[in-house]
């Protein structure tokens, strides 16, 4: 900055203002452009955040409350009805939401964390930390991962602890291949190297020099490595293996009151009951996906499908 | 040789090296297990004498290396080793073997995934060809709503509704596909309606757009631009000149597919209480019983495994351009 071009005008600097706008108006201007699958996803996922931080607010009762009528139809006393040993069900859909979807950031983040983190050490270093890195993820994908959980959780057995190590360690795999495969590209770039060359060390590296550049894709796998392990501890809790009662969950609660859909003929009510806690997570599902969807679009990053 | 042959057999290769080292992975599952699970297979009043006896009969007293290779040449032979539950303290024996177990769930789980194969590969190709077609047109944009929506469903979500709208609303299909040997064909197929239809939906929507796009890519190439220059009308092209060119992307994304089945098969057997392997593997892993998960996560990993490669393999035959790679 020491060296001013010669023929410098005030006057053409000025003719052409950049305004610096704040981070929220630039996130209000991304937003405004947002299309409408966008909006409608960011909305329901700010519904479903305020409902499960406010989860003791909102619920009328206790989580595991427990009241004399098993079955009770819906009425203002209890809106959804009473589940199989009495307990409110939309206290539970709320308390259910909270488990769930806290549960699911947890091993998110921590996937992140752990195949992210891996991934740019073996992309930095290459070699054999590199080979031995990629092999073992390469056999770990082999096998499916929801069988892979299943049998891990029948040696560790069904608690929250072990159902987030597990999925997050299955699930950094994916996260480790993206990662890898973006960060492969940055690697080689000469301000890397001239990071290297000053004497950066590695953790400098991978956090000031590459983290950055690959920053849009791996907000947009987020999202999706989210709904997947959403839907994992969501399949998981259905099959009864995964979040153990008295705690709520949407896939235990489908399961608990799937037998209410065979009255549908004769209360349609009682037959929606395991139907709100599904819908509840196909709509989370559906929401993330168009912001993601929208998100790409805007950073026309990479795409995952698998 | 052949390059064509060279590719396959090393595909083949590392295909044997991943079910290997997936056989070690599965294997190791016993070796992670606390130490007292004798006492808690057996129950609380075992004696020591039969609590040594099943640590013997499991072959803790050998070490792992030794005990892999005999559990796996076992398994080779079609032994699966015998099922924890029905084990008492008493020292009466009552487990079954895991292959007698396994053996007729295995066949049941075939012919759901079978049944649900032959529904939807030729759904998915016509969808994805005709929409291929009228592209942009409403038909077009009704059908990828409809897929896409069904992809971010979880299974059981579309299961449940499918019993609703079509077993108890409307009961044109029984809600529970429960069949045994003794089913007639076409009862059995009648009964498995709902879970092959459910499964269907499913997978229908990522071959189908898949087929879509495929196609699609293709119909921005020259030799495209030349057909239809000579005047070849708008399915000729797409029939004639794009989908044999599509066929590699096609089928690859047809076998992974199918792998996916395998794992959407477990859920799918709870809901509809189908007597499959995925149902016995899900009741193995609540009583915890080892041998039963074992065996049960070898044929579903081999399976995935073995698909995959089909696809791979698939991919690198019909496509000529990636035998010669740079």
């Amino acid at each position: 900055m020491t060296q001013q071009p010669d023929t410098y005008s005030a006057a053409s600097e000025k003719s052409n203002p950049r305004i610096r706008r704040t981070f929220l108006q630039r996130i209000w201007n991304g937003l405004r452009k947002a299309p409408l699958s966008a909006w409608f996803g960011l909305i329901v996922i700010a519904f479903y955040c305020v409902v499960a931080l406010l989860a003791p607010i909102i619920a009328p009762y206790g989580e595991a409350q427990i009241f004399p009528a098993p079955y009770e139809p819906w009425s203002s006393a209890h809106i959804f009805g009473t589940d199989q040993i009495g307990r409110d069900i939309f206290t539970r859909l709320v308390y259910g939401g909270r488990n769930t979807m806290g549960i699911a950031l947890v091993t998110t983040l921590l996937s992140f964390v752990i195949g992210g983190g891996l991934a740019l050490a073996a992309s930095i270093s290459r070699g054999w930390l590199d080979q031995v890195l990629s092999r073992t993820v390469d056999a770990l994908m082999a096998i499916p991962s929801l069988i892979f959980a299943l049998m891990l959780l029948s040696i560790f057995g069904s608690n929250v602890t072990s159902l987030i190590c597990i999925i997050a360690v299955l699930d950094s795999t994916r996260v480790f291949r993206l990662t890898r495969s973006v960060a492969i590209n940055v690697v080689v770039m000469d301000y890397v190297e001239a990071a290297r060359l000053r004497g950066e060390k590695l953790g400098w590296i991978m956090r000031r020099e590459i983290l950055p550049n690959i920053m849009p894709p791996l907000v947009a796998e987020f999202g999706l490595r989210f709904c997947f392990v959403f839907l994992t501890i969501a399949a998981l809790s259905f099959l009864g293996v995964g979040i153990q009662p008295p705690s709520a969950d949407w896939g235990s609660m489908v399961r608990e009151n799937a037998s209410l859909i065979q009255f549908a003929k004769y209360d349609m009510k009682a037959a929606m009951t395991p139907l709100l806690p599904a819908g509840a997570i196909a709509l989370l599902t559906v929401a993330v996906n168009f912001v993601v969807d929208w998100f790409l679009h805007k950073t026309s990053g990479l795409r995952d499908e698998h | 040789m052949h390059p064509i042959v060279a590719t396959i057999l090393q595909r083949l290769g590392f295909g044997l090296f991943t079910l290997f080292v997936v056989s070690v992975i599965i294997f190791s599952a016993l070796e992670l297990l606390p130490g007292d699970f004798g006492e808690a297979v057996l129950g609380q009043a075992a004696t020591e004498e039969s609590v040594a006896a099943f640590r013997e009969e499991l072959g803790l007293d050998k070490p792992p290396y030794i005990r892999y290779f005999e559990w796996i040449g076992a398994v080779a032979t079609g032994d699966l080793g015998t099922s924890f539950s029905g084990r008492a303290a008493s020292g009466v024996d009552r487990s079954r073997s895991v292959a007698e177990l396994v053996a007729p769930r295995l066949w049941n789980t075939l012919f759901l995934a079978g049944m649900t194969a032959v529904i939807a590969v030729p759904l998915a190709l016509f969808l994805g060809i005709t929409t291929a077609l009228y592209r942009n047109s409403i038909y077009d944009r009704t059908v990828n709503a409809t897929t896409l929506t069904a992809i971010s469903f979880p299974e059981f979500f579309v299961a449940y509704l499918l019993i609703l709208f079509l077993s108890s609303l409307y009961p044109i299909f029984p809600s529970l596909a429960n069949i045994d040997d003794t089913t007639p064909f076409l009862e059995r197929v009648y009964r498995m309606a709902l879970p092959a239809l459910t499964l269907t939906l499913v997978i229908v929507a990522h071959m189908m757009r898949m087929t879509r796009a495929a196609i699609i890519n293709l119909l921005a190439s020259p030799y495209i631009e030349m057909a239809q220059l000579k005047g070849a009308s708008r399915s000729e092209v797409i029939l004639k000149h794009a989908l044999p060119n599509a066929w590699s992307p096609i089928a690859t994304v047809i076998a992974f597919n199918l792998a996916y089945l395998v794992v959407g098969v477990v859920v799918v057997e709870v809901v509809f209480v189908y007597p499959g392997i995925g149902q016995l593997m899900v009741d193995a892993v609540t009583t915890r019983d080892i041998p039963v998960v074992q065996a049960c996560a070898l044929i579903f990993a081999a399976t995935y495994i073995i698909l995959n490669l089909l696809a791979d393999i698939i991919g690198t035959v019909t496509n000529p351009r990636l035998l010669h790679p740079r």
